[in-house]
């Protein structure tokens, strides 16, 4: 029952959020002096377009954006067909559907993000507790390096990745999502491919991370090794890799709100990171649009990384609902 | 003073990079024989003796735009960090002062901001801006950045209000502008210098970011602009190392550098963490 009010309580929040999100993601652009489709038909289509087809490109924009209603019924359209799962058409390439060229990217993506924040948080959050339980050399070796990841932006690692284990080290690929001349298949081939190109991007994403995630554990764990509970298990001889254990599970609460609140930082820049190694994803699909004035896909893509990072925190409110007695007792006036 | 000679020497190596980048943005510019967009030599020319830096892809000086970049970048960075400093105490203050509904609504509308990444919204704010002057770019990047102060700020607040000498300014009958001028906010100076140099650090990062996604400032250079200038014309892939390296390198150095600062701080200020420097 708790738990349930826990929920719906956070589910309030995030409506608040998610509207808000909405809101910004439609108003913002349009604080563009004059009518927007007049400059954007113009800049996309060119010299080359006939008259004729400027004008059907034309109509079609006025009628997508509903440009001949009101503000707020155009925000009642906007949200209708964002609902309906309907982006609209892209200006640089068009006819193509918005929503085609996001679901064509989103896999890679979500392939290169979820299994660097899952690992990431794991190792990072292990070196960290076994970093504050050290202490000394390792301890200050740990801190140092993982200042430097976690203080270094996603793509300025990325870009040193990229120079020193593609261009100078031929190791692996220069880029991309796979080799040239192959197209994306069912195929232990092309499966092999794409984890070469894969890799980079990948590694450079989970160093990032470890060295955020273990900065954060060092700090809890160095509070926790003073707890009475440790200098007990010490005092039984008990195995360090025991105790490192114990202090790992009572820090990895605050993490997990940590990760939380890092989410959103982490989902945008990872998506830079792809721009350095031209990853077929996202955060590609994000420059190219942003080059070629694009709006309807940067809007697309603004959106869906909006909801992604609602969705995420959501998730891990739950999650910490669920793990934390704390969290229940509180619910129910325990404390 | 003690609590400064006691601090690990990285601290004084680390702020002595960031005031030699600080100085490199200032006099840099004024020493420079050419400005950042005049094409003096041949493309990707490689460092050498007539280009110290090497040249980019349209033959201009890696090293005279890396001076004005780096002035670009601080100036943002100072900007915004005390825009969103001023605007995340302010909130924070109010929330935390005040408490009741003030609170509610001030920290309601900070965690959805939190929530948010401040990057979308940014970017969502400069495709609508047509040019993007340096400060247009400060004050948005200001203007975003400012809930993670206000919530730590608030938290401060909330609890310094309970102290004796803040209920006898209230029982003596002080107006609320003047305990807070006087009986709050000077106890969290400290406090603020950290969130300052956070807030500076933060807004530096936005930049470059923003930058590198090609919305950055128009019409002069910054750090984040030769970066994307770099990827753009493909000098990773290249070898043209120099192109791609300054900006890459001095990133880093002006982000680890202030991270490093600010964390020695938070170990001379924050009192729980000052006995245990041996470990840090």
């Amino acid at each position: 029952m708790a738990f349930l009010r826990h929920l719906l309580r956070k589910l309030g929040w995030y409506a608040a959020a998610f509207a808000a999100a909405l809101g910004l993601n439609f108003f913002l652009p349009r604080m563009l002096p004059g009518n927007p489709v007049d400059t954007l038909v113009a800049a996309s289509l060119g010299r080359g377009a006939s008259s004729e087809s400027k004008q059907r490109v034309y109509e079609t924009y006025i009628h997508e954006f509903g440009l001949d209603q009101g503000l707020w019924e155009q925000f009642a359209t906007y949200v209708g067909n964002v609902m309906r799962g309907d982006f609209g058409t892209s200006f640089s390439r068009y006819p193509a559907d918005v929503s085609t060229m996001v679901a064509d990217t989103l896999p890679w993506t979500i392939l290169l993000q979820v299994p660097a924040v899952a690992l990431g948080w794991i190792i990072g959050n292990l070196i960290g507790a076994v970093a504050a339980y050290r202490r000394g050399g390792f301890d200050r070796g740990v801190y140092l390096t993982s200042l430097f990841l976690s203080a270094a932006p996603y793509y300025c690692l990325a870009v040193l990745l990229l120079y020193g284990l593609a261009v100078a080290l031929p190791l692996f690929p220069t880029g991309g999502g796979w080799s040239f001349g192959m197209r994306p298949e069912w195929s232990a081939a092309f499966a092999a491919d794409a984890l070469s190109h894969w890799f980079l991007p990948f590694l450079s994403l989970l160093l990032v991370f470890i060295g955020g995630q273990a900065i954060g554990m060092r700090s809890m764990a160095v509070y926790e090794i003073d707890a009475d509970y440790v200098g007990f298990a010490r005092s039984f001889d008990l195995p360090d890799r025991k105790i490192v254990a114990y202090i790992f599970r009572n820090g990895m609460l605050p993490q997990i709100t940590g990760l939380a609140l890092a989410i959103g930082t982490l989902v945008a820049g990872a998506l830079l990171t792809e721009i350095v190694f031209s990853y077929p994803g996202i955060g590609t699909l994000l420059y190219d649009a942003i080059l070629n004035k694009d709006y309807p896909v940067i809007q697309a893509v603004t959106l869906l990384v909006l909801i992604a990072v609602l969705a995420a925190n959501f998730f891990v409110d739950v999650l910490y609902g669920l793990i934390d007695p704390r969290i229940r007792a509180a619910e129910k006036g325990e404390r | 003073m003690n609590a400064l000679r006691s601090l690990p020497a990285r601290t004084f190596i680390a702020a002595a990079v960031f005031v030699a980048i600080v100085a490199t943005g200032l006099i840099g510019p004024i020493a420079a024989s050419a400005g950042p967009e005049e094409l003096l030599g041949t493309a990707f020319t490689a460092p050498g003796a007539d280009f110290l830096l090497g040249t980019d892809h349209l033959g201009r000086s890696v090293g005279v735009q890396l001076v004005h970049g780096v002035r670009t970048s601080l100036y943002i960075g100072l900007l915004a960090g005390g825009i969103g400093t001023l605007i995340g105490v302010a909130v924070g203050t109010l929330a935390g002062y005040l408490g009741r509904l003030a609170d509610e609504v001030l920290m309601g509308l900070t965690n959805i901001m939190i929530t948010i990444p401040s990057i979308i919204v940014l970017l969502l704010l400069s495709i609508s801006l047509d040019t993007r002057s340096v400060t247009v770019l400060g004050l948005c990047i200001g203007a975003v950045s400012w809930p993670w102060t206000a919530r730590a700020v608030r938290a401060q607040i909330a609890s310094l209000r309970e102290r004796e000498h803040v209920d006898i300014a209230r029982l003596s009958g002080e107006r609320t502008w003047r305990i807070i001028g006087v009986e709050l906010l000077p106890y969290m100076l400290s406090y603020i210098v950290m969130a300052f140099v956070i807030q500076l650090y933060g807004a530096i990062l936005a930049e470059a970011a923003l930058s590198l996604l090609g919305l950055g400032p128009t019409g002069t250079t910054s750090l984040g602009v030769m970066l994307h200038w770099a990827i753009a014309w493909e000098s990773i892939r290249g070898g043209q190392w120099w192109v791609f390296g300054a900006p890459t390198v001095l990133i880093t150095a002006i982000t680890f550098s202030l991270l490093l600062v600010q964390s020695s701080l938070d170990s001379v200020f924050n009192p729980r963490l000052r006995g245990r420097k041996e470990t840090a």
